[in-house]
């Protein structure tokens, strides 16, 4: 488990919830933002600031659909065996086409996303990820999205 | 709608703020000095970009551990291929069901077909709402597992170069 234990005040949790979506396309959508809460523009930005530096907040900005932009992502899962899981996390992470990473219980224990310019790089990143690591790549492509909503209460 | 083709400064916003948007006052005039065109030309192609679902939404990424939910569980079901629509639909309207896709099975090892992405405080509560996606696919679900995560390895996001 993530050792991710940062101290969250009420605060911290309202500027989450209400940065989750929608962000205004203004000249000043932080002021925007810290009226709607009753705040001011300086506290929004540090405190957004310091809950990207906590972990908090893996990123803060625009998320991208990029089969819509010609590219595509691939789920993909290896079986990688518990002696060498460190250094092949280390190999895969180290490709950034491995936007996600996901240790999982289950023979197949490695569970990634790929995301790629383009849908023909995909194989080619797989190829070289079953290279370096020596263990083969499954890759679970999606055929149809049914639902997508990441939002969760904080 | 009228789709225009993705072009290039779509891809430079993307590169533009892959990582992040900036934490200033006036964001999009930091990009828009970045990119060589106006603040209100980068906020327009933000909202086309946002209408064409070339981005889903603008806003916080958060950990999930950080927030409190820390069990993650990738449940997953081997369902009729006819039947899939019928059932990948119902099971996505499921609360708690975060994301929900057909993908395509990997026999003899992999004889699942369906996904559901279920987030909850504890295991018991995912655990909860897993059953409540096998009692809605009821005789349909032929097989089925419940991977929960024990670690975030990487959460990047997106990075084109």
């Amino acid at each position: 488990m993530s050792a991710v234990a940062p101290v969250m005040d009420a605060l911290d949790r309202r500027i989450i919830n209400a940065l989750q979506g929608g962000f205004p396309l203004s000249d000043t959508p932080y002021q925007d933002v810290a009226e709607g809460l009753g705040i001011d523009e300086a506290t929004v930005l540090a405190r957004l600031q310091r809950l990207l530096d906590t972990g908090v907040l893996t990123r803060f900005g625009p998320m991208f659909q990029i089969e819509r932009l010609g590219g595509r992502f691939v789920l993909a899962a290896q079986a990688v065996p518990e002696a060498r899981f460190e250094a092949v996390t280390a190999l895969v992470n180290a490709f950034p086409e491995v936007a996600h990473n996901y240790r999982r219980t289950h023979r197949l224990n490695m569970w990634f996303v790929l995301a790629t310019e383009t849908p023909e790089a995909i194989d080619d990143v797989i190829r070289r990820i079953e290279a370096v690591t020596g263990l083969p790549v499954f890759a679970f492509p999606k055929r149809r999205e049914f639902f997508v909503d990441m939002r969760l209460q904080a | 709608m009228t789709t225009r083709p993705s072009d290039d400064l779509d891809r430079r916003l993307v590169l533009a703020t892959q990582a992040g948007l900036p934490l200033v006052p006036r964001p999009y005039d930091v990009l828009a000095e970045q990119l060589g065109i106006s603040p209100g030309e980068v906020r327009a192609r933000l909202a086309d970009m946002l209408d064409n679902g070339r981005i889903r939404r603008i806003g916080a990424v958060p950990n999930h551990y950080a927030l409190g939910y820390t069990a993650n569980g990738m449940s997953v079901w081997d369902v009729p291929d006819e039947r899939i629509v019928e059932l990948g639909e119902a099971v996505g309207r499921l609360p708690g069901v975060t994301h929900c896709y057909e993908r395509p099975r990997a026999l003899p090892d992999w004889p699942y077909n369906l996904f559901a992405m279920v987030h909850g405080k504890d295991r018991e509560s995912v655990l909860a709402q897993v059953e409540e996606i096998a009692t809605l696919l009821g005789s349909a679900c032929r097989g089925r597992d419940v991977l929960f995560s024990t670690a975030i390895l990487k959460k990047t996001g997106l990075r084109i170069g």
